[in-house]
């Protein structure tokens, strides 16, 4: 188990399963084909990011450097939290992007989105948690990481 | 932050509600950045959302909303490209059906919607709203609102305007409150460079590859390239831009750049020169070796790979004027080399409403017409989004559209092999 303290962009508690992408994540990309589809779950759609390329993330604490790509991104956001299919929390282990940030402020602001985001995390912090740990997320922006059986 | 008393009276709902909610996501946006006032926009805004998907709730919602409250932006704004252009891209009822009832369902409505708010004209759709033909074009030190990623990275470099990597939604914001928070790329210590791209090449780098490469590299940094000036020259003329604006998209797609400086070239680079780069700045030297490497490495996500193509986009982000004149030669001289009247492959170019125009009337386009190529001013990323395209072999010169889509990527002596019926 290890301990990383972030800056609090959106707050919250939270306990939850890690999806982790080591590279930017691409929100149009990644988002769109399930958004588009109106389902009920997301699967990553990104051809160019095989951490998350058909994987789950609705429902999940996804872990990322920052996002990248089109500038819908914040949109995107906005919207896959209006629909309630988005991950439940987001952390990053940059300074978090202006895309990224738009969406978190428009789904807070706009559609009283419980979602939560942490950034500044740390290098560490994505070179030690990896998919299917258990993450917990404190208001104070802690965030701590378990392995769990699969993971260990 | 610091505000101005009128400032914070539209935050305290002085001014309503609506415009309080707006100005409050401003200054939450500039928080989290740590921006220390906001500066007025300077020149009109370019929007990044243009298509009425059905599914974007939150943006109808927020338009009914600000029209209600009667509010319109500051100055009349451009906008992306339309998804749809039944006349030019041709489509089965089928096709029709899931684009008009389903996919792009609120379209009129949205562009009902834009019109309210401030839209400039009916052919203000493109995503080169800064070529001269379309007439929203940034001064140097301009201080923008933009969102369309190829649009911010273009005029920042290009042009030297000061532009953040705004998203859909906070463009409108802005344009208006007519403010946009003070930090990042609007400040001379956010334009400096964190990385120099040593670019050592035989040739001129196809722009797109080499903005992929750039940008899957560096993410959302600041690039001060050298070498590129050997080959481009240090004027930024009519064919230079169509380059840039290639490489720029590719950059921001493949990446999230949002600024790059050209030694010998942009105008920053030519004014202050290796100033602009940081101490701690990293290198990544491009090769001929590495930038096949980058190509090499694009999947093919076509459920056949053998398959034959059946539709092909040039034009992502719409091509400049000179880009469209190169191109229908190109495919009229390929098409005589190869003995044949028609291109092998449905292919698109798309360019501007106004670009499309000036070409209408030329000897060029009605040659162009008989190969059966068409001109379009729909935006292919959005025409490509959808579960029946996305199953079709589409090909395409632009990484922008393969980063988005399905599309097959080729480079353009290769794609103009297989339109005009080469073999590769």
């Amino acid at each position: 188990m290890k301990k990383f303290k972030g800056r609090v962009v959106a707050g919250g508690e939270i306990i939850g399963e890690a999806i982790v992408s080591r590279q930017g994540v691409n929100t149009l990309a990644t988002f769109q084909k399930s958004a588009l589809k109106n389902a009920k779950e997301v699967y990553s759609s990104d051809q160019n990011n095989p951490d998350l390329y058909k994987k789950l993330l609705t429902g999940k604490i996804l872990c990322l450097p920052k996002t990248i790509g089109s500038t819908t991104g914040g949109l995107v956001i906005q919207t896959i939290c209006s629909m309630g299919i988005n991950p439940k929390a987001m952390l990053f282990s940059e300074t978090i992007d202006s895309l990224a940030a738009s969406g978190i402020i428009l789904a807070k602001n706009w559609e009283n989105s419980d979602i939560i985001a942490i950034d500044q995390l740390g290098d560490k912090f994505l070179k030690y948690v990896e998919s299917g740990d258990k993450i917990t997320v404190q208001t104070d922006g802690t965030v701590i990481v378990e392995k769990t059986n699969e993971t260990k | 932050m610091r505000l101005t008393q009128e400032e914070k009276d539209i935050l305290a709902g002085k001014q309503g509600e609506t415009l309080a909610k707006i100005m409050k996501t401003i200054v939450d946006f500039g928080d989290v950045f740590g921006a220390t006032k906001l500066v007025e926009i300077t020149h009109p805004s370019h929007f990044v959302t243009s298509f009425g998907i059905g599914l974007l709730k939150p943006l109808f919602r927020t338009m009914d909303e600000i029209i209600s409250a009667g509010i319109t932006t500051k100055q009349p704004f451009t906008v992306d490209p339309r998804p749809i252009d039944y006349t030019n891209v041709k489509c089965n009822m089928l096709e029709k059906l899931v684009f008009s009832k389903i996919m792009y369902s609120q379209q009129k409505r949205y562009e009902e919607q834009l019109k309210k708010i401030g839209l400039k004209d009916e052919a203000s759709f493109t995503c080169t709203s800064y070529f001269e033909e379309v007439g929203n074009v940034p001064a140097y030190g301009d201080i923008l609102g933009w969102a369309e990623s190829s649009a911010v990275v273009y005029a920042n470099s290009v042009i030297g305007a000061r532009c953040n990597r705004n998203s859909g939604m906070l463009d409108l914001f802005s344009a208006i409150i007519g403010k946009v928070p003070y930090f990042g790329l609007l400040t001379d210590e956010g334009r400096k460079a964190d990385w120099v791209i040593e670019l050592k090449t035989s040739k001129l780098p196809e722009a797109h590859v080499l903005g992929s490469a750039i940008g899957l590299k560096i993410m959302e940094d600041v690039p001060y390239i050298v070498g590129l000036d050997k080959f481009l020259g240090k004027e930024i003329t009519e064919d230079v831009k169509g380059y840039l604006k290639d490489m720029g998209a590719a950059c921001a797609s493949n990446g999230s750049v949002g600024l790059y400086h050209i030694d010998g070239l942009t105008p920053e680079a030519k004014e202050k020169g290796k100033k602009l780069i940081k101490k701690e700045a990293k290198v990544y030297t491009i090769t001929d070796k590495e930038l096949e490497k980058v190509y090499r490495s694009y999947p093919v996500l076509w459920k056949n790979e053998k398959a034959k193509p059946k539709l092909c986009f040039i034009g992502c982000p719409h091509l400049s004027y000179p880009q469209l004149e190169m191109w229908a030669m190109n495919i009229i001289e390929g098409l005589k080399l190869r003995g044949r009247k028609k291109v092998a492959v449905r292919t698109i170019l798309t360019t501007s409403p106004q670009i499309a125009e000036k070409f209408s009337g030329t000897e060029l386009y009605a040659q162009l017409k008989k190969t059966g190529a068409k001109v379009s001013s729909i935006c292919p990323l959005m025409y490509t989004n959808n579960p029946i395209a996305s199953k079709k072999p589409i090909i395409t010169s632009s990484n922008k559209l393969r980063t988005y889509s399905a599309s097959r990527f080729y480079k353009n002596d290769d794609i103009l092999k297989v339109i005009t019926g080469g073999k590769l």
